[in-house]
């Protein structure tokens, strides 16, 4: 895959070099406690070719997705910094970018943001300054301009992106998913990071539809993993987590066990089932493993795929 | 369903005003040019809300998008997305903040496709320039200060680039 891209990203060159790509979640605390990104890092460390750090995710405040990337960076692995448009306008998203390329932070990944009426700030006001696609296309402008959003010269050192953007194939409208994708490369998305997968054949379909129109040679498509290990995380995922598409035959896998340890075993090989089906499908480039609360698994999971060592 | 559910999901007609609207905003450029942007959007913007507010519950941004988006105003979107649907529409396509409203691009999408407009779909919208909001979107229309294509990047337009002619829809 050509990717119009020079610079010093590691998913990057992984990318580049055609082999099939890992990135993990990393997620930053709700306090200011760094040990907790340090034990990720530790446990994660060689499993991976970048680590996510989650931006107020669930639209609930934890330590800022650019501080985790810092401490990722500094333990000398590649963080993709993950970026909405919830909280920051276009000053605070421009610094922010500004600030994270001064650390060697180039990887970033751009989402709308779960609304803040989601979270545990429902009487904040929501930004949404610019849409996701915008952020995008002014990381693109920053680099290739490179211009800050008013048109104006970033002198001296234009920051290095690699653009990221993400996908969800299990929300409405089905058909405009693959053209909203499209959008995103024509802003300038350099990858794609999808929804975590359970309905396999409904992302079968959106993948059909990705490489009817051409875009699996244009972005590389990362295919969201996110291994469970209880009834009580699926229920609280189709409950509360937006734009999550479980089936019921997932709840049946679960429902026979009860001791953790057969709950892990569980969660372990349907993510590895997942992970061989989805591999299977054209125009996946790689993973993104997202094991909220479960970071242990993930060298299982990259382990049993054969996908260790990391190139 | 409400008449401005009925009204919207039978867009022909607004398609016709919008057309009529076009030509008689051509012919008041030089009119609005000579009186300036805030008096002549002074006057129009009251007409403009009174057509607006009830069809479309305009909320008054001053950049209007309609006709691209299956006249349909992305700016009731909580969100305020104009370049398409968020990740947490719900299975039934309703919206993840309001779980008893329609996803504003989920009509969008459908409503655009009885307008002639369906390729503005994949149309790259500019985020909202704030400067504009409360002004008549007509005038700034009119007066080409509407950043409805791409503001400060006029290279990218359009996905169709990138989708190069393959059919999408």
């Amino acid at each position: 895959m050509e990717l119009a891209y020079s610079g010093a990203s590691n998913l990057a060159r992984v990318l580049r070099e055609g082999h099939f790509a890992v990135a993990a979640e990393v997620g930053p605390p709700i306090g200011p406690n760094p040990a907790v990104v340090q034990r990720q890092i530790t446990q994660l460390r060689g499993y991976a070719d970048a680590y996510n750090t989650t931006d107020n995710q669930s639209a609930r405040v934890h330590m800022a997705s650019l501080a985790a990337s810092i401490m990722v960076k500094q333990a000398g692995l590649e963080p993709v910094l993950q970026f909405t448009c919830r909280d920051r306008n276009r000053l605070a998203l421009q610094a922010d970018l500004i600030g994270a390329a001064s650390f060697g932070i180039t990887t970033v990944l751009a989402l709308s943001g779960d609304h803040v009426s989601m979270g545990d700030h429902p009487h904040a006001k929501p930004v949404y300054d610019i849409d996701s696609l915008n952020l995008v296309r002014m990381m693109r402008m920053m680099r290739d301009g490179p211009v800050f959003e008013n048109g104006e010269t970033i002198p001296k050192i234009a920051p290095d992106f690699f653009v990221g953007a993400v996908e969800n194939p299990f929300a409405p409208p089905y058909e405009f998913r693959p053209v909203r994708v499209a959008k995103k490369v024509a802003a300038g998305a350099q990858f794609i990071q999808t929804q975590s997968i359970y309905n396999v054949p409904r992302f079968r379909e959106f993948m059909a539809r990705i490489v009817d129109l051409g875009l699996h040679e244009k972005v590389a498509i990362l295919a969201g993993l996110g291994p469970v290990r209880s009834l009580k995380a699926i229920e609280y995922m189709r409950n509360d987590v937006a734009g999550m598409d479980i089936p019921e035959w997932i709840d049946a896998r679960f429902a026979k066990f009860t001791a953790k340890e057969d709950l892990e075993k569980v969660g372990l090989e349907l993510a590895c089932e997942m992970a061989e089906q989805i591999r299977e499908i054209e125009g996946v480039r790689g993973l993104h493993i997202m094991a909220v609360n479960w970071t242990a698994v993930i060298p299982q999971i990259v382990t049993a795929l054969g996908l260790h060592p990391r190139p | 369903m409400s008449l401005r559910t009925y009204i919207q999901d039978h867009p022909k007609p607004l398609v016709w005003a919008w057309e009529l609207t076009l030509r008689v905003l051509g012919w008041s450029r030089p009119v609005f040019a000579r009186v300036g942007l805030e008096r002549a959007s002074w006057w129009l913007r009251t007409l403009e809300m009174i057509i607006k507010k009830p069809l479309f519950d305009c909320q008054e941004c001053g950049q209007c998008v309609l006709h691209y988006t299956g006249m349909t105003c992305p700016m009731t979107c909580p969100k305020q997305l104009r370049n398409g649907p968020c990740g947490g529409v719900r299975a039934n396509g309703h919206c993840e903040v309001y779980p008893e409203k329609w996803c504003v691009w989920v009509k969008a999408w459908e409503r655009s496709a009885r307008t002639p407009y369906r390729a503005e779909m994949t149309r790259l919208n500019a985020p909202v320039d704030w400067r504009l909001e409360g002004l008549s979107s007509w005038v700034t229309h009119a007066l080409e200060r509407d950043a409805i294509t791409t503001g400060n990047d006029p290279a990218v337009r359009h996905a169709d680039e990138v989708l190069e002619g393959r059919s999408w829809n």
